[in-house]
């Protein structure tokens, strides 16, 4: 069924879709409409799930985290200063193993404190041993969602779905929204391996030692650097699993195509531009107007971003001239979240094939200053004429 | 890959005794009872227990006579502090011989 | 009127192991042993991090025989929160859910979560163990710290605060039930739990938890020093049913008795009160006189 609905009520159908049971609500701007949507469906009977009013975005994940251990399939959004103070808990659910779906409305980061989108708030958390998604539009936000569910409940692993504060979360575009015979076929109930009840009692998650020790069989049980470990190999492991969820999603519901990357005019391009989310679409406005003046130029969006697709990033830009990395964030001190995986990833995989293409590294956006499309265009043009900085280029700043 | 394993992937503990070791090897005196002095083992029926109501560590038996599981005993004293006839005394571990000392 | 447990009467059933890492003597261990008994096995634990984290085990060794969630230091009640919300959809409405919490992890870091569950009515118990102190991380002070006591990080001046009283801020929540116990009257907890199991929302008990190294005494004397508060007027056992004051045990029966254990004795039992002047041990007394003649009152 089309409709045309904003991007936070696209995730929020996604979530109603996946018949998701405990559902933690705390309210910050942008994703706020997310669980009000939510309330609506729960209060009017169309979602059979529990609804908890949480006093603080910790307490948010915590619900999540109690509530998934216990066996349901959970839910929870939140964005910026919210997800920074969960970010005990953020640690914690991926350390538990516990597939957790969680939208972040992405907006900027406090201090000083800014509504608007960037995406400092979900690339903070990279490193936490989440699976992170970028959306691109309305249609890859639902989609996502409901992958989601299926890969996490795969992978024991929590996901982040991330989608831009205000440029999706709030403006209207057409979507499908899928029927719920089909996603049901696609996701079935939660069946998890283990899930705490006093028939099978146990103790999870207490101190755990640096080495190995005897459990109460008589067997020797990981240490905690095994149980880290294991979760960062089930992570790498995901990727896999990720191109899975596509194919079978393609399947059911018709749509689907690279799991990793999701590219434009890339084949024959001498210099690609990258980027996480809507400002890929919004590069494809600049892609048109530069081929127009014969600079073969492509973009690639990159969908998932944890576990990082480092071998298909570096075969899409093998022999290109040149790659131009648009983002919204960094990693304070020294470049790019995003520009710094990429050249690893082009380094692992092509250091010794004989051509290394060249990283142009661009930050916009920050605070939500309006990244010009104009602006988007004379810069990717100059990056292809020669490498501009090897420090990131603030583009629209106005010192 | 899958949830297989799961409870191998993450800290999931089943219960069990003696996660402290051996705690028994904490003590520096042991609780002795005797039962000429304490209250169920004169009567030869259910009363008294205070010692067992107290006992921190699961360790002294609701039986008769109480029994303590020298195992785990950590000394502490509290059975022999509360048990009203005073049945209960502390006694210098270096008293006994090396029986439990010697077990590993 | 539930009939009082006596100790021949009490479950025998035992849902602890021996041989914790609790410290010897640890008020803690007695107060657990008999709290899960009336508890029950079909219960879910909710733990942060606390004593009660260390005598339940570490991995892979759990002491408890009872499911148990480990949380974040903050997030004890919004984790109980958590496993009732999937409780309710799976149609159980028979397992009990209860948290044990120490007092810092209570009164401090997890006031917030704490009240956030009180004022949503979620339904189970949440367990106070006050042993007056940040004691797993070595006796640092926390809110329910007495005045006067050393700790670790009050190592001369002692604490200069009063003791947090959170039953009083737990009961302004208009929970069905708040209770005040103690691990050296662990008959009076019993049955306190038994009592209010079938309550609506939020329960909310309070428990006084003697600690050897946290305050200063042999082990032995544990139950003793336990008792000697409650005697002496300082600590009260009660209970507050649907908003009414009731105290209870050895508390009630002070009322009746008139007589009160000068304080003073309290104090010089426990190596943490060194410090305490015979001023402020004057001014304590007076104030417990004061509680004390305000309860004579009611009585009469």
């Amino acid at each position: 069924m089309h409709i045309i609905e904003n991007g936070n009520v696209a995730a929020a159908l996604g979530v109603k879709l996946c018949r998701a049971a405990v559902i933690a609500a705390y309210p910050i701007t942008p994703q706020t409409p997310v669980t009000e949507r939510l309330s609506e469906y729960v209060e009017a009977g169309e979602m059979k799930a529990e609804y908890i009013h949480v006093e603080s975005e910790h307490s948010a994940l915590a619900v999540c985290i109690a509530a998934s251990s216990t066996g349901a399939r959970t839910f929870t959004a939140t964005s910026s200063n919210g997800l920074l103070y969960m970010h005990e808990q953020v640690q914690w659910a991926a350390g538990a193993r516990l597939p957790i779906v969680m939208c972040v409305v992405n907006r900027a980061i406090s201090a000083p404190w800014n509504v608007w989108n960037d995406q400092q708030d979900s690339i903070s958390q990279r490193d936490t041993g989440w699976i992170q998604m970028y959306c691109a539009d309305h249609q890859q936000i639902i989609d996502s969602v409901i992958k989601a569910y299926w890969l996490a409940e795969k992978a024991s692993i929590p996901i982040m779905v991330c989608y831009d504060g205000y440029i999706l979360s709030h403006t209207y575009m057409p979507f499908d929204v899928p029927d719920q015979e089909r996603v049901d076929a696609f996701l079935p109930p939660f069946q998890p391996d283990y899930a705490l009840n006093p028939k099978e009692p146990a103790n999870l998650n207490t101190v755990t030692l640096p080495d190995v020790r005897m459990d109460v069989k008589g067997e020797l049980a990981h240490g905690y650097m095994e149980i880290r470990y294991l979760l960062h190999e089930d992570l790498r492991k995901t990727l896999a699993v990720a191109a899975d969820a596509e194919k079978r999603y393609a399947e059911i519901f018709g749509r689907g195509g690279d799991p990793y990357l999701e590219s434009y005019r890339c084949d024959d391009a001498d210099y690609v531009a990258v980027g996480l989310g809507s400002i890929t679409y919004q590069l494809r406005v600049s892609v048109d107007a530069l081929r127009k003046e014969g600079i073969n130029v492509g973009v690639m969006g990159v969908r998932f971003y944890r576990p990082f697709p480092d071998a298909a990033i570096a075969k899409a830009l093998k022999g290109k001239k040149g790659v131009i990395v648009f983002e919204k964030a960094l990693s304070y001190g020294y470049e790019g979240a995003l520009a710094s995986d990429l050249k690893s990833a082009l380094y692992e995989h092509l250091a010794g094939t004989g051509h290394l293409p060249l990283v142009q590294n661009f930050i916009a956006g920050i605070g939500g200053r309006e990244i010009r499309t104009d602006d988007l265009t004379h810069n990717f043009r100059a990056a292809t004429r020669s490498r501009i900085a090897k420090e990131p280029v603030w583009i629209g700043l106005k010192l | 890959m899958g949830t297989r394993n799961y409870r191998r992937k993450t800290s999931h503990s089943e219960h069990g005794p003696g996660d402290g070791g051996r705690t028994g090897s904490w003590r520096v005196e042991r609780p002795v009872i005797d039962q000429s002095l304490c209250i169920p083992c004169k009567r030869n029926k259910e009363a008294c227990f205070i010692c067992w109501l107290f006992c921190p560590d699961v360790v002294i038996s609701r039986t008769i006579p109480p029994k303590i599981d020298l195992e785990y005993c950590k000394g502490c004293g509290i059975c022999a502090e509360e048990c009203p006839t005073k049945a209960i005394t502390m006694v210098d571990e270096a008293k006994f011989s090396d029986e439990v000392k010697d077990k590993e | 009127m539930q009939a009082k447990t006596t100790i021949l009467s009490l479950p025998t059933e035992e849902f602890v192991h021996p041989g914790t890492r609790a410290c010897t003597g640890c008020g803690l261990a007695i107060a657990y042993r008999i709290g899960l008994k009336a508890l029950g096995k079909d219960t879910m634990l909710i733990v942060p991090p606390s004593c009660l984290t260390v005598l339940q085990g570490l991995f892979p060794v759990a002491s408890t025989k009872l499911p148990c969630l480990n949380v974040t230091f903050a997030s004890t009640a919004a984790a109980a929160t958590g496993i009732l919300a999937t409780l309710k959809t799976q149609g159980n409405q028979h397992t009990a859910v209860a948290a044990w919490a120490g007092d810092g992890g209570t009164s401090d870091i997890g006031l917030q979560a704490l009240s956030g569950a009180a004022e949503r009515g979620d339904n189970f118990i949440y367990f106070c163990y006050d042993n007056e102190g940040y004691m797993n991380t070595g006796v640092q002070r926390s809110g329910t710290t007495p005045i006067g006591a050393i700790t670790a990080n009050t190592p001369f001046k002692g604490k200069l605060q009063q003791k947090k009283d959170v039953p009083a801020i737990m009961a302004a929540h208009n929970l069905s039930y708040v209770a005040a116990c103690s691990a050296a009257y662990p008959l009076d907890l019993h049955d306190k739990i038994i009592k209010c199991k079938d309550m609506p929302g939020t329960k909310y008990f309070h428990i006084h938890i003697p600690c050897p190294p946290g305050w200063g005494y042999d082990p032995r004397y544990g139950i003793k020093i336990g008792r000697l508060a409650v005697e002496t007027g300082y600590y009260d056992l009660y209970e507050i049913v649907n908003g009414e004051f009731k105290l209870t045990a050895a508390s009630e029966k002070l009322v009746e008795k008139r007589k009160l254990v000068p304080v003073r004795e309290y104090f010089r039992a426990q190596s943490r009160f060194k410090i305490l002047t015979d001023e402020l041990i004057a001014d304590i007394q007076n104030q417990i006189d004061v509680k004390w003649a305000g309860y004579y009152k009611q009585d009469e």
